[in-house]
């Protein structure tokens, strides 16, 4: 069974969905996730029994669209005020780990 | 009145208590942190309480009411949930990967909240980011609601419910996604108001569930949730789901009863599963409003079944987008000694996230991911669309709807811990109202058996908030159990 039939089957693998998040689990909270996410996503499967052609899908609670500003220089937050929640940072720059070799 | 006293009045009855000159912004203060002091290690509402900080507040309050400067909310202190930015506060969501946060702006609701004078004074506890119903999912420990300690304030804003039944905060702020100001209002006995999406600019809230989420005020009367609700809301720039429009004129202190208004029952709300001590306050408080004028008519919301699958579904795959700016890079917790960047991702959102919030991402990236996004994502947002057009049908039929907050009053601490389900499912009464973006009244209506508070709901149509106010105005007035507080300790 290839990997996508086997996530079918089950409903989800939440080892492989939580990498897509960015999210690494303990043995222990895969384990319980997986029971319980599974009755979730199976509750959620009831949604399959309403008649649903013709409805709009609803992305919003309003119908404002596309809302635009003027297009002018504004004060931004205070530096160092930012800077200060930054768990590594040098006076003007926050510091991440090395992405390109 | 005692010195002692000011911590139990409303913030209208504070304010008019400073402008009278009968008090000063700095005792009032000192009353509700004298309050904190005797009663938060019990029930730990807060979070953080930031004595000084408001102290320095009050004088300067009441500083410039001897100036004779005025204010809707000079000198009256304002707990907020720990989801909203207050400038030179912390601000941690009850999660570990914002420990040590401290916001650098206002929110605008903050923003406008202090242009009226208000103190902020401390912080409430909550559900990390939001996502829970009970206040326990917070990672700084649980809250107690203080009717009965063994029993949780409901959540996510149950901080804010508890510190204002326990008489440790004049008014607070909470957040509503999905009940998350109602059912703490209700469990706890207080008024919780959840105004229309795009009233109050979200412009400094952690966003959980962006189409969802909505800022409001849980409060000891319906005239505080007024209040507030006029001072914080309004269009902002900085927010562009906020609404153009004027805010509505709360006409409700004349006293004119329910006379001329229909207020209608949706009958898929009280069939089964509803706890028969909480069916009875609420018909009893439905007479009530019958008996204030008001016509009570039957009214169907079809719907209403599908409403927590679509909600869980729509607000986990929001929040799944809306929490991957916790990355250990700009702000919060990092994992240490990690040199590869996406491991640095995984192991700081491992260490930072409880339960709860790792599990709502999971699902929101399932339901969004490839393959399934149809069939579930877009199936939501049109069983949503279903649920406005039930609200939009009824209220051809009714000014407001009358309902239940929750199935049951309070549950015990810890007793759907294992169970995400079946606390989901509690949410029934109110995750409807914010997949429709209309606006919801919890105000307290009876008791259980055994002593635990009920609320009654007053549903109203997008931007019907004068509405529902009135009606809430109309029936706590005549409400036996107003002002009803929980006993000693």
């Amino acid at each position: 069974m290839s990997d996508n039939a086997k996530r079918q089957d089950e409903g989800m693998d939440v080892r492989y969905v939580a990498n897509l998040a960015r999210l690494e689990l303990t043995d222990e909270e895969a384990g319980e996730f997986q029971g319980q996410l599974r009755r979730v996503v199976e509750y959620f499967r009831e949604l399959k029994d309403l008649e649903l052609g013709g409805v709009e899908p609803m992305a919003h609670a309003t119908l404002i669209q596309n809302v635009f500003r003027d297009d002018e220089v504004r004060k931004g937050l205070d530096r160092e005020a930012v800077l200060a929640n930054a768990p590594q940072r040098t006076t003007e720059l926050f510091v991440v780990p090395k992405i390109v070799e | 009145m005692a010195k002692s006293g000011w911590n139990t009045l409303a913030a209208h009855e504070l304010r008019d208590c400073l402008d009278r000159g009968e008090c000063s912004s700095e005792e009032a203060v000192r009353s509700v942190v004298d309050a904190i002091s005797a009663t938060d290690p019990v029930l730990h509402g807060y979070v953080s309480v930031d004595v000084d900080g408001a102290l320095a507040q009050a004088r300067e309050a009441d500083a410039a009411r001897r100036r004779g400067e005025r204010g809707r909310l000079l000198g009256v202190p304002v707990a907020v949930k720990d989801v909203l930015n207050v400038r030179g506060q912390s601000c941690t969501c009850a999660s570990r990967i914002l420990k040590g946060y401290v916001s650098p702006y206002d929110a605008t609701a903050i923003a406008r909240l202090r242009a009226e004078g208000a103190v902020f004074l401390g912080r409430t506890n909550m559900d990390e980011f939001a996502m829970g119903s009970t206040t326990e999912n917070s990672a700084f420990g649980v809250t107690r609601n203080p009717w009965a300690t063994d029993r949780v304030p409901g959540g996510s804003s149950g901080g804010s419910a508890a510190v204002v039944a326990a008489d440790e905060a004049i008014v607070a702020l909470g957040t509503d996604t999905g009940g998350s100001i109602r059912q703490p209002a209700s469990f706890c006995g207080c008024v919780g108001f959840k105004p229309s999406y795009g009233r109050i600019s979200r412009y400094g809230l952690t966003a959980y569930a962006s189409s969802l989420d909505q800022i409001g005020p849980i409060s000891k009367d319906v005239e505080d949730a007024a209040l507030l609700f006029e001072i914080m809301g309004g269009h902002d720039p900085m927010d562009s789901s906020s609404l153009e429009v004027p805010m509505p004129a709360v006409s409700w202190r004349n006293g004119q009863g329910l006379a001329g208004m229909k207020l209608g029952l949706p009958r898929e709300y009280f069939v089964g599963g509803m706890h028969g001590d909480v069916d009875r306050c609420v018909r009893a408080a439905v007479e009530e409003c019958r008996a204030l004028g008001a016509e009570i008519v039957d009214v169907t919301l079809p719907h209403t079944r599908a409403a927590i699958a679509a909600y869980y579904i729509i607000a986990t795959a929001e929040a799944s987008a809306n929490l991957a700016r916790f990355d250990g890079v700009r702000y919060g917790h990092r994992a240490a000694g990690v040199s590869d960047p996406i491991d640095l991702y995984r192991q700081t959102r491992a260490q930072g996230f409880g339960a709860e919030v790792k599990r709502r991402i999971i699902l929101g990236t399932y339901v969004l991911s490839s393959g399934y996004h149809d069939a579930y994502y877009v199936t939501a947002q049109k069983v949503r669309s279903l649920i406005r057009r039930d609200f939009e049908m009824a209220f051809t039929h009714c000014d407001a709807i009358l309902a239940p907050v929750a199935p049951t009053a309070a549950y015990r601490i810890g007793e759907n811990r294992d169970d995400p389900l079946q606390m989901y499912l509690g949410d029934i009464y109110t995750v409807p109202v914010n997949l429709a973006g209309i606006c919801g009244l919890s105000v307290p209506c009876g008791f259980t058996g055994d002593g635990l508070p009920v609320g009654l709901q007053v549903i109203g149509p997008a931007l019907g908030e004068a509405c529902v106010l009135r009606v809430g105005y109309a029936y706590e007035s005549v409400s036996k159990v107003r002002g009803r507080r929980p006993g000693a300790g």
